[in-house]
C-alpha cells in the first residue's frame, strides 16, 4: 500500500516535468531522481517493475485494468495441491503484468468458509476465491462484492453460457470469474472391476446386483463417509435430481414456488437411498471423505460416490499406478423421466473482487487485471497441474495434455443437460450447515428404514424459522 | 461429597447483603481519604470497571439484544431486523437441536460430577498419602491437562476412528468384521468423548485438591488417629469439611468446565449426530456461513442463564468468605 502511494507521489513528479514514461525498453538518463527514489527502485526489485507501476496510475487511461502495482488476494486453497496452484498462478501473474506485488492471504479451507461473513465486512483482500451458485448470488446481494461486468465482458468469449449463467447475481450484474469445475459420479478402481469381471451398471437394478455381487466376494460395496456431514448431501442431490428433476430440485433447495420439504417426492428420495444404505461402509458417520477413498484406493472398496477430488487423494498417494487404475461412471438411471436430462453436481469454483478491502480504491485496477488472467486457459491449467481435481473452465484451456480420466470428467459434464451446483452452493447457507441438512441427513442415515414423515417435518420447521434472505 | 457444600449455601445466601451498605454521604467531610487517595481509588476502580463495561457488559447485553433480532450479521440492524420472542419460541418448540444439546450439557455435567472430579479427588488422596513415586504418578495424570482440549480432540479421534483407529483395531474389531463406530453411533459417541475430556479433567481436579490437602494442618489427622479414627473416617469427619473453600472450587470449576465444553465435540464432527452442546449451536448459528447472529445470540442468552447459577454460588461463597 505504502510502496504504491509512494510510486504514485514520483510519478506524479515524473509527469511534472513531462517526461514520457516508457513502459519497458530504454530508460532515458536523465530522469534526475533523487537518492531516495533510487532507494524505492530498489525496492521494487527493478527499474522496469518501478516504470511499469509508475506507469499503472499515468498510462492506462481508460483501460480497465492495471499493471505494476499491488494488490491482494484471500485463498482458502490450503491443502498443499491448491497451495502450490495459487502460488503458480500469483508468480505468473506478477511476470505477466509487470511486477504487480500479490500480497497472497492462505486460510484454511473450513475457517474461510464459515468466516466468510465477518471477512467481507471487515478489511478483506482485494480479491478472493469463492464457489459460484446461490452463495455468490448472497454476497452480491448484500453488496459484499463489487460487480465486474467490465471484466467479464472482455473475457466471456472464452466461456460457454453456463458458465455465464453461474456467474451472473440476481441483478443481471457479473460477479465473478470461474476458473475450475469437477463433476461428481460414482468412482471405482479399473484393476479391481477387470478382476471380479464387473461392468458399470447403467440402471438402479443393475446397481443393487452389483452391489450385492461386490458384498459377496468380500468388498464394502460402496464407501460412504460422513463424519463432516456435507458427502451424504451429494447423493440427496444426484437421487433427488434424478427420479423427480431439476426443476423440482432447484425449487427445494431455495423454497421457490412454494415448494416444501415435506413434500412426498422427498420421502421417494429416501426410501430410494434406504435400498443401497446396507451396501455402505461399515462405521461411515465416524469416516471422513479421505478415509473413504482410502478404502477404493486399498481396494476395499468397489465404488464411491464423490467428486473428481477424490483424484487429489489416489495422488497423494504417491504411486502414479494407482492413479491410473481410477475411473467412474455417471449415476445409474433410477427409471424415472428425468433420467434423460442426466444431471449431475458439478462445482465451479471462482474468484470474486471484494467491496470492502481498504486498498481496493487503489488496487482495483491490478485486481481487475488479475480476474482476467485468471480467465485465462493458461493460468487455469497451471492450477489444474498442481490440483487434477479442477478442470479449467476456460474454453481456450489446452486439453491436449488431460489424462483420461480428465477428458472423461470434461465429456460427463458437456453431456448433462442440467448441471447443479452442490446442495451446499445451490441452497442457503444456514439451512446446508450442521445446523440444517448436514443433521437431518445424518438422522436419516441412522435409521433409514424408518419412516420420514417427522424428519421431513422437522426439516421444513427448520426451514421456516429461517430470517428472509 | 457436592451435596455438603451446596446445601449449606442457602442457609448463608442472604449475608453479602449486608456488606453491601454504603458510607453515608453525610460524613463525607470527615473522610480520611486525601484528594491524591480519592483520585488514585477512583483510577483503580475506575480502570477495571471501563474494562469490565466494554468487554464483558457490553457483549452480554448486545447479545440480550441481538437475540430479539433475526440479524443475519450483515450490514446496519434496522427495526425490521426485530422478531420479539420469535427466536426463543422456535429454540424451545420447533428447533430439534436444542434439548438434545441441553441434555448432553446436564450429561456432560453429571458425568463430571459423578465420575470424572471424584476419581479426581481419590487419585489427589492416594497421591497425598505418600506413596512410592508420587511425583511419577502427578505428572503422568497431569500431562494431559497440559495439553489444549483441541489438542486432546485430535489425539482421541485418532483412538476412536472406526476402521484406523487404535481402539477398534486393538480389540480386534476391524478384523473380526464387527466395527464400533465411536464417533458416528448417536448412542454412544457422547460416551466417547467424555472419556476423553475425563482424561483431562481427572488430572486438572487431581491437581487443585492435592494442592488443597497439602495445605490441612497435621495435627488434625493426628488428633483423629489418637481418638482412634479410621483413615476413612478421618477423610470424611475431619479433612473434608476442614476443606470446604476447595471442595467449592472444585465444584464450580467442574459446572464451569461442563458449561464450557465445545472444543472436543467440535473437533470431532463440528457436534452434530448427537455430539450437540449448547456452546456449538451458539457458534454453528452464529459464527459459522449460516450467520443467524440472532438465532445464535438467543441461544447464547439460554447458556449465560444457566451460566448464572454457578457463578452466584461461587460469588456468595466468595463475599461471605471476606
Amino acid at each position: 500500500m505504502g510502496d504504491s502511494r509512494e510510486a504514485k507521489r514520483v510519478a506524479a513528479r515524473l509527469q511534472a516535468r513531462s517526461l514520457e514514461l516508457p513502459y519497458v525498453g530504454e530508460v532515458p538518463l536523465n530522469l534526475d531522481l533523487s537518492r531516495r527514489d533510487m532507494l524505492k527502485i530498489a525496492g521494487y526489485g527493478s527499474l522496469a517493475a518501478f516504470l511499469a507501476a509508475c506507469g499503472s496510475t499515468s498510462t492506462t487511461g481508460g483501460s480497465i485494468t492495471a499493471t505494476g502495482g499491488n494488490m491482494s488476494l484471500g485463498s482458502y486453497g490450503s491443502d498443499p495441491g491448491s497451495k502450490a496452484g495459487v502460488k503458480a498462478i500469483v508468480d505468473a501473474f506478477t511476470a505477466a503484468n509487470g511486477g504487480t506485488k500479490v500480497k497472497l492471504n492462505t486460510v484454511d479451507h473450513g475457517t474461510f468458509q464459515n468466516q466468510i461473513t465477518s471477512y467481507l465486512q471487515g478489511t478483506p483482500e482485494d480479491v478472493f476465491t469463492w464457489f459460484s451458485g446461490h452463495r455468490m448470488r448472497f454476497f452480491a446481494d448484500k453488496g459484499l462484492a463489487t460487480p465486474i461486468d467490465d471484466v467479464w465482458n472482455a473475457v466471456k468469449s472464452n466461456y460457454t453460457a453456463g458458465f455465464e449463467a453461474s456467474i451472473k447475481g440476481n441483478d443481471g450484474h457479473a460477479y465473478a470469474v470461474p476458473t475450475d469445475y469437477y463433476p461428481w459420479a460414482v468412482f471405482y478402481r479399473k484393476d479391481v472391476w477387470a478382476a471380479k469381471n464387473y461392468t458399470v451398471p447403467t440402471n438402479w437394478d443393475d446397481f443393487k446386483k452389483l452391489c450385492e455381487q461386490m458384498k459377496k466376494d468380500g468388498l464394502t460395496p460402496i464407501a460412504f463417509a460422513d463424519k463432516d456431514g456435507w458427502p451424504a448431501q451429494g447423493t440427496f442431490d444426484i437421487l433427488n435430481l434424478r427420479m423427480n428433476g431439476y426443476d423440482f430440485h432447484v425449487n427445494l433447495l431455495t423454497g421457490a414456488n412454494g415448494q416444501k420439504w415435506t413434500d412426498p417426492k422427498v420421502a421417494q428420495v429416501f426410501k430410494k437411498w434406504s435400498e443401497i444404505t446396507p451396501y455402505y461402509s461399515p462405521g461411515f458417520k465416524g469416516l471422513t471423505w479421505e478415509q473413504g477413498a482410502d478404502q477404493l484406493l486399498r481396494k476395499q472398496a468397489g465404488m464411491y460416490l464423490l467428486g473428481l477430488f477424490v483424484s487429489d487423494e489416489f495422488k497423494a498417494s504417491g504411486k502414479q499406478a494407482d492413479v491410473d487404475q481410477l475411473d467412474f461412471f455417471a449415476f445409474p438411471d433410477v427409471g424415472s423421466q428425468y433420467d434423460a436430462e442426466k444431471a449431475l453436481d458439478a462445482p465451479i469454483d471462482v474468484y470474486m473482487v471484494t467491496k470492502k478491502s481498504p486498498t481496493l480504491s487503489n488496487d482495483l485496477g491490478q485486481a481487475k487485471a488479475f480476474m482476467e488472467f485468471m480467465a485465462k486457459g493458461s493460468t487455469q491449467v497451471l492450477y489444474w497441474k498442481n490440483a487434477p481435481g479442477s478442470i479449467p473452465t476456460a474454453n481456450d484451456a489446452d486439453t491436449s495434455q488431460y489424462p483420461a480420466l480428465t477428458k472423461k470428467a470434461v465429456d460427463i459434464v458437456s453431456k448433462a443437460q442440467k448441471i447443479t451446483q452442490y446442495f451446499d452452493r445451490d441452497s442457503r447457507p444456514d439451512y446446508s450447515g450442521p445446523n440444517g441438512m448436514q443433521g437431518f441427513l445424518l438422522r436419516f442415515l441412522s435409521n433409514p428404514t424408518s419412516d420420514t414423515t417427522s424428519l421431513q417435518k422437522d426439516m421444513q420447521s427448520f426451514w421456516d424459522s429461517l430470517p428472509p434472505e | 461429597m457436592a451435596n455438603t457444600t451446596t446445601n449449606a449455601a442457602p442457609a448463608r445466601a442472604r449475608q453479602p447483603e449486608a456488606g453491601a451498605v454504603a458510607i453515608p454521604a453525610r460524613r463525607r467531610r470527615y473522610t480520611l481519604l486525601t484528594r491524591h487517595d480519592k483520585i488514585l481509588l477512583a483510577l483503580m476502580v475506575g480502570i477495571p470497571l471501563t474494562l469490565d463495561v466494554i468487554l464483558i457488559w457490553g457483549p452480554t447485553l448486545a447479545s440480550i439484544l441481538l437475540s430479539f433480532t433475526n440479524w443475519d450479521g450483515v450490514g446496519d440492524i434496522t427495526s425490521k431486523n426485530f422478531v420479539g420472542l420469535k427466536n426463543y419460541q422456535f429454540m424451545f418448540t420447533g428447533y430439534t437441536l436444542f434439548w438434545p444439546a441441553f441434555t448432553h450439557n446436564l450429561i456432560w455435567l453429571l458425568w463430571l460430577t459423578l465420575i470424572a472430579t471424584p476419581l479426581g479427588m481419590l487419585f489427589a488422596v492416594l497421591l497425598d498419602r505418600e506413596i512410592r513415586g508420587t511425583r511419577v504418578y502427578q505428572s503422568v495424570f497431569y500431562l494431559p491437562v497440559v495439553l489444549s482440549l483441541v489438542v486432546v480432540g485430535l489425539i482421541w479421534e485418532l483412538q476412536y476412528t472406526p476402521t484406523d483407529g487404535f481402539i477398534n483395531n486393538a480389540l480386534g474389531l476391524v478384523k473380526s468384521g464387527h466395527i464400533i463406530d465411536w464417533l458416528g453411533d448417536s448412542r454412544i459417541n457422547l460416551y466417547a468423548i467424555l472419556g476423553a475430556a475425563s482424561w483431562r479433567h481427572i488430572g486438572y481436579i487431581m491437581i487443585l485438591y492435592l494442592a488443597g490437602l497439602k495445605s490441612v494442618d497435621p495435627s488434625l489427622r493426628e488428633a483423629a488417629r489418637v481418638d482412634g479414627a479410621t483413615e476413612v473416617q478421618t477423610f470424611f469427619n475431619v479433612v473434608f469439611p476442614v476443606m470446604a473453600p476447595i471442595n467449592v472450587v472444585i465444584v464450580v470449576v467442574t459446572a464451569i468446565e461442563a458449561l464450557r465444553a465445545f472444543d472436543i465435540a467440535f473437533i470431532i464432527n463440528q457436534g452434530k449426530n448427537g455430539l450437540e452442546l449448547l456452546s456449538i449451536l451458539i457458534t454453528n448459528n452464529s459464527l459459522s456461513e449460516a450467520s443467524l447472529v440472532g438465532f445464535g445470540s438467543a441461544i447464547a442468552v439460554i447458556l449465560l442463564l444457566i451460566s448464572m447459577v454457578p457463578i452466584v454460588i461461587f460469588l456468595t461463597r466468595v463475599m461471605r468468605n471476606a
